[in-house]
C-alpha cells in the first residue's frame, strides 16, 4: 500500500531532545520526537506500562523516559528496555524539506504499526 | 596488523565466574568490538561456584546453579571450547595453545584461571577417596562417596571445610573435621564466636579434632584411603578425605609465559586497570594479585570484571582500587557473619554482646570513631548494615550508644521496622512502593543469576523507588546469591552513562569552569551521546547552581514537572499549587481560586500538608490561563526547590506564642522562593516550643523561644522520619534569614542531586556544616551573598515564562488531525 503523506509540522516546531503532540480524534494522540541528531520519530503518546504520556518524557539518544515511572521506550521501535516488557505503537515519519509528514493510512486507521513488523520507521532528512 | 575491517580477537582462558562476568560487562557496552573465544578446562558452561555447598547439601541442583548455558555463548557469537586446558601462551606470536593442540590467536588475552586447592604434602595424598573441594567434579565425587561409604574426614576447619562437612553429614556420613588451629574459621571469627559455632555444629552431629596435625593418609589393599594418622600417632577411620586447607591462585600458565607473579599471597600481578606485565594480557578473579591482595570472594571479582570490561571496551576510565570483603557461612540454620578487621589491636576499642544460652554473640571493632570490623554469630540481621558503615568509613560517634542493637534502633519511626528478611514468608511484601514480595525477589535472584542491588532493582523493581527496603533486599541477596554478597561500592557512578560519581561531576564543573551539559560530557568522557533521564537533570542542576547567571538552564534536561511548572498526575493531567506566603491567604485569593476551579472544571481541590491549596486534574492546555487568572505566584510544588514555609499563628493571635512566627515564615519564604536545590526543601516556623508547625521534621525548622529563635536542620517527614538536629540559636529575624540562607546555599553548592538535607548532612557531617556556616562568620556572609546573587531577578515561571525559558509551545498541540 503506498503512503499518503500528511504534513503535520516543521522539524523546528519540535524542540531538540523534546516532543510535540499531534491530537487525533480517534485512537489516541501521537507524540512527535526530535533527538540531538535531528532525527524525527513518532510514537503513540501512551506508555505500554500505565499509559503515561511519552511526549512529556526526557528524550536521550534514541529513547524516551516515560514521565510516570521512568520506563525507557525506544523511539525507533516503541519497545521498552529490558527487563521491562511492553511495546507502544510506532508511526512512519517522513521528513522532506524540513517538514514532518505522517502516513494517512496509519493516522486514520487509528492504528500505527506494532514494532516487530517494521524494521525502522525513522527516516532522517 | 589485521585489516581495518576485521574485528580484534579476544581470548578468555578460564570459563569461571570472573572471566564470564567480564565478557557480560563488555558485551553490554561494546557488543561488536571483539571476536571472542573462551577456553574452559571443565566440561561445564559457566556456573555459580559459590553455590556448590547447597548442591552438596542437597538443597539445590547443578541445573539451578548454572549462570550461562552453552546457548548463551552461541547467541553472543562466542566460540566456546570446553574440556580444553590452555598449556601455553606464545606472547611473540600472540596465540594460546591448548593441551589437545588447539591454537587460538589473540589481540587481547584475558586470564581468569582462578585458583587451585592446596593439597597437604603428606604420604597418601594421591590415594583414591582423597578429594579437594573446588568444582562440580569434586562435588559429584563427594555425593557419590556419601552414597557408598560411612566415614568422612574433612581436613581444614575454614569456610569451605565446614560447608563440605555439613553437606556430607546431611548426606548421611559420619564426619570428623580436622583443624590445625585452636578454633574454627580463625580468619573470619574470634575465639568466642568460633566456640559457639563449634557447639552448634556438634549438636548437628559433626565431630571436631582441633590442633591436630595430619601426618599421613593410610590406604587399604585396593589403594583407597581407610584412615588418617596424626603427628601424635592417633588415627581416625576415613573412607573419604576432603582437603579444604586453602586455595592458591593458579598462576602456572602466566608464570610460564613470563608474566610477573607474586610469591605471597600469590597471584598474577595486575595494575588498577587489571593489566598484567604484558599490557595486551589482562587478568581478573582469584588468580590475580592486586596491590598485594588476592581475593576469593565474588563481589571483588565482579568489581574487577567491570573495570576490566571498560578498559577492554577502550573507555579506559574505570579503576579498581581494591575491596573490603565480608564472609557468611552457607550452612542452613547457622547465622554467621564477619567483615573487616574483627581481631582488633592496641589502638582499637571493642563493643561485645555475648549471650551463650541464647546463642548470640556480636563483636564490633572501632578505631578513631569508625567501625572497622564486625563479627556476628546467631543474629546476623544487621550484617549488611554494619558492612555498609564499615565500607563508608563514617563516624559512628552519634549512633555509638545504639550501634550494637542494629539499624532498627536508630529511628523510632519510619518504614524500617521489620528487618528479619529471612524469617519473612514468601508472600510477604518487601517493597511497599512496587508491591514486590519476598518470593518474587528470591526467585529472580536465583533464576536470573542476580548479584547486585542494581540487578534486583532492574529486574524486580524492588527497592527502586523510595529505597527504604534496600536493607531487606541486601539481606535476601546475601542469603540467596551466596554468602559473600557485598553491596554496591562506596563510590557509585552517577548512572550507566558514566563511571564518574556525582562528586566527580561537581568537581569537574567547578574546577574546569564547565558551563554546558555537552562540555561536561565531553570532559568526563560520557559513554552516551546525550546522557539519560537520570544524569541530565543532575548535570543541569550542577551547572546552574555552580555558575548562576552564566550557565544556561536546559529545560529539556529537566523532569516534566519542572518543564511544565506543574505536577504530572497518573492520568496525564496536572496539579497546580499557588504560593501562599507562610500559609496565609485572604478573601480575594480564595475568590479567584474558586472562580478558576469553576471556569476550568477542576475536579479536585485539596488542602495540602504545607498549608496551601492544591488544584488537581488541570489539563495541560489550561495551565497558562489558570496561572494568569489565579494571579498568585508559583508555589514550586513541582520542583526541586523551596516548597513551602509552614507556620503557626504565633504571637499575633496565640495566647502561648512568644514570637511572631507567621511574619518570620513569610520573610523566609520571600527570601528563598524560586531557589532551586538538589532536592525539595521544606521549612517551618513555630512561635513557641509547642512547635505546632512541626519544625522538627523540616529541612530547616525554626522554633521561637523567649530570647529569640532556635534553628534546626536536616529533618525529614518522608519515607523515614528523621528528627532535625539543633544547629544554632539566633536573636533577630535577620540572623535567622542569614543562618538559614547560608546553610541552604552550602547544601546547594555541595549536595548531590536528589540528596535531601538529612542525607547531605549524614554524608559530610554536621561538624563540617557548622564549621563553614557557624564558626566562620565571613564565610557565612559570603554564602548568603552568593545565594542572594543567584536569586536576584530570578523569574516566576508562571508569570514571566519567557524569562524563565518556559517553552510555551508545549501547551498547545502541534497539529490536530
Amino acid at each position: 500500500m503506498s503512503a499518503d503523506w500528511i504534513e503535520v509540522c516543521g522539524v523546528d516546531d519540535v524542540p531538540v531532545l523534546g516532543s510535540r503532540v499531534v491530537e487525533r480524534k480517534a485512537g489516541g494522540n501521537i507524540a512527535i520526537f526530535r533527538n540531538q541528531a535531528d532525527v524525527v520519530f513518532a510514537l503513540l503518546d501512551r506508555c505500554p506500562h500505565k499509559g503515561g504520556p511519552l511526549s512529556q518524557g526526557i528524550v536521550f539518544g534514541e529513547r524516551v523516559a516515560c514521565p510516570l515511572h521512568n520506563w525507557s521506550i525506544g523511539l525507533v521501535d516503541g519497545v521498552a528496555a529490558l527487563p521491562d516488557e511492553g511495546c507502544t505503537k510506532t508511526f512512519t515519519v517522513k521528513v522532506d524539506g524540513g517538514r514532518v509528514y505522517l502516513d494517512a493510512h496509519e493516522v486514520y486507521a487509528g492504528g500505527g504499526t506494532s514494532a516487530p513488523d517494521v524494521p525502522t520507521n525513522a527516516l532522517a532528512a | 596488523m589485521d585489516g581495518d575491517y576485521q574485528k580484534q580477537k579476544l581470548v578468555l582462558v578460564g570459563n569461571g565466574m570472573a572471566g564470564v562476568r567480564t565478557l557480560e560487562e563488555l558485551l553490554k557496552i561494546a557488543p561488536d568490538l571483539y571476536d571472542i573465544t573462551v577456553f574452559g578446562a571443565e566440561p561445564h558452561a559457566n556456573y555459580n561456584r559459590i553455590l556448590l555447598s547447597p548442591v552438596l547439601a542437597g538443597e539445590q541442583t547443578i541445573e539451578q546453579i548454572m549462570l550461562n548455558q552453552v546457548e548463551w555463548y552461541a547467541e553472543n557469537g562466542i566460540t566456546l571450547h570446553l574440556n580444553k586446558t590452555i598449556v601455553k601462551i606464545d606472547r611473540v606470536r600472540r596465540q594460546v595453545i591448548a593441551a589437545d593442540g588447539t591454537v587460538a590467536p589473540y589481540d587481547r588475552l584475558l586470564l581468569a584461571t582462578g585458583s587451585n586447592p592446596f593439597i597437604l604434602p603428606v604420604p597418601g595424598k594421591d590415594l583414591q577417596g582423597v578429594l579437594s573441594y573446588r568444582d562440580i567434579a569434586d562435588t559429584h565425587g563427594m555425593i557419590d562417596a556419601a552414597a557408598v561409604y560411612k566415614h568422612a574426614v574433612v581436613i581444614g576447619g575454614g569456610l569451605l571445610g565446614l560447608e563440605a562437612a555439613n553437606g556430607l553429614k546431611l548426606r548421611g556420613m559420619d564426619v570428623t573435621v580436622v583443624h590445625i588451629n585452636p578454633w574454627l574459621m580463625e580468619r573470619q571469627l574470634d575465639k568466642v564466636a568460633a566456640k559457639m559455632l563449634q557447639k552448634s555444629l556438634e549438636e548437628r552431629g559433626l565431630k571436631f579434632l582441633l590442633e591436630a596435625q595430619t601426618a599421613e593418609l593410610i590406604g587399604n589393599e585396593q589403594g583407597r584411603v581407610k584412615a588418617v594418622r596424626f603427628k601424635d600417632g592417633s588415627e581416625v577411620p576415613a573412607d573419604l578425605v576432603v582437603m579444604a586447607v586453602g586455595i592458591r591462585p593458579n598462576t602456572a600458565l602466566a608464570q610460564l609465559a613470563g608474566l610477573r607473579c607474586s610469591e605471597r599471597p600469590g597471584g598474577i600481578l595486575v595494575n588498577d586497570t587489571m593489566q598484567t606485565y604484558d599490557p595486551r594480557i589482562y587478568a581478573v578473579g582469584e588468580c590475580v594479585n592486586h596491590r598485594g591482595s588476592a581475593y576469593g570472594l565474588v563481589a571483588p571479582l565482579f568489581e574487577m570484571a567491570r573495570v576490566c570490561a571498560t578498559h577492554l571496551a577502550q573507555f579506559g576510565i574505570g579503576m579498581y582500587a581494591g575491596s573490603v570483603t565480608s564472609t557468611k557461612l552457607k550452612v542452613t540454620g547457622i547465622d554467621l557473619f564477619s567483615a573487616g578487621d574483627f581481631t582488633g589491636g592496641a589502638d582499637t576499642e571493642e563493643i561485645t554482646l555475648s549471650d551463650p544460652i541464647g546463642g548470640v554473640y556480636k563483636k564490633l571493632v572501632i578505631r578513631d570513631d569508625k567501625l572497622i570490623g564486625a563479627c556476628l554469630y546467631g543474629d546476623t540481621v544487621d550484617g549488611a548494615w554494619y558492612f555498609q558503615l564499615l565500607r563508608e568509613g563514617k563516624s559512628i560517634t552519634e549512633i555509638r550508644d545504639h550501634l550494637m542493637f542494629g539499624e532498627d534502633h536508630l529511628g523510632d519511626t519510619g518504614h524500617q521496622g521489620q528487618s528479619k528478611a529471612l524469617t519473612m514468608a514468601d508472600d510477604a511484601e518487601v517493597c511497599g512502593c512496587n508491591g514486590v514480595a519476598k518470593g518474587t525477589i528470591c526467585k529472580a535472584i536465583k533464576d536470573k543469576g542476580l548479584f547486585t542491588l542494581d540487578d534486583v532493582r532492574k529486574h524486580t523493581k524492588a527497592s527502586s523507588s523510595c529505597g527504604s527496603c534496600t536493607g531487606l533486599v541486601e539481606q535476601l541477596l546475601m542469603f540467596v546469591a551466596g554468602g559473600d554478597y557485598s553491596a554496591a561500592p562506596t563510590s557509585k557512578p552517577m548512572c550507566g552513562c558514566t563511571d564518574h560519581t556525582h562528586q566527580d561531576a561537581r568537581d569537574a564543573i567547578r574546577k574546569e569552569h564547565l558551563t554546558t551539559i555537552p562540555d561536561v560530557m565531553r570532559y568526563l568522557a560520557w559513554r552516551t551521546p546525550n546522557g539519560c533521564a537520570s544524569c541530565r537533570p543532575a548535570l543541569n542542576y550542577y551547572l546552574i547552581s555552580t555558575w548562576p547567571k552564566e550557565a544556561k538552564d536546559d529545560p529539556q534536561s529537566r523532569f516534566i514537572n519542572e518543564r511544565a511548572h506543574a505536577n504530572i498526575q497518573k492520568d496525564g493531567t496536572y496539579s497546580v499549587i499557588p504560593r501562599m506566603w507562610g500559609g496565609e491567604t485572604n478573601a480575594s485569593e480564595l475568590r479567584r481560586i474558586a472562580d478558576v476551579v469553576d471556569k476550568y472544571k477542576i475536579p479536585t481541590v485539596k488542602v495540602t500538608g504545607g498549608q496551601r491549596i492544591d488544584l488537581l486534574g488541570v489539563k495541560k492546555e489550561d495551565l497558562k490561563s489558570v496561572w494568569t487568572e489565579l494571579d498568585m505566584p508559583s508555589g514550586h510544588a513541582y520542583a526541586k526547590a523551596l516548597r513551602t514555609v509552614k507556620t503557626c499563628v504565633g504571637s499575633e493571635w496565640c495566647r502561648f506564642g512568644t514570637q511572631n512566627s507567621t511574619l518570620m515564615g513569610q520573610q523566609l519564604e520571600r527570601d528563598l522562593w524560586r531557589m532551586y536545590s538538589p532536592h525539595k526543601v521544606k521549612i517551618a516556623v513555630s512561635g513557641c516550643p509547642r512547635n505546632c508547625a512541626e519544625s522538627g521534621i523540616k529541612d530547616v525548622g525554626v522554633i521561637g523561644v523567649d530570647s529569640g529563635w532556635e534553628i534546626y536542620v536536616g529533618g525529614n517527614g518522608g519515607i523515614k522520619t528523621e528528627v532535625a538536629e539543633f544547629f544554632v540559636k539566633a536573636k533577630t529575624h535577620e540572623e535567622v534569614l542569614e543562618y538559614s540562607g547560608a546553610f541552604l546555599q552550602l547544601y546547594r553548592e555541595e549536595g548531590w542531586y536528589l540528596e535531601r538535607t538529612v542525607h547531605y548532612i549524614a554524608r559530610v557531617g554536621l561538624d563540617h556544616v557548622k564549621k563553614l556556616v557557624l564558626e566562620d562568620a565571613a564565610n557565612r556572609a559570603a554564602l548568603y551573598e552568593r545565594l542572594q546573587f543567584a536569586m536576584q531577578d530570578e523569574p516566576d515561571p508562571w508569570h514571566q515564562p519567557e524569562k524563565a525559558l518556559v517553552d510555551e509551545r508545549q501547551f498547545v498541540p502541534v497539529a490536530t488531525l
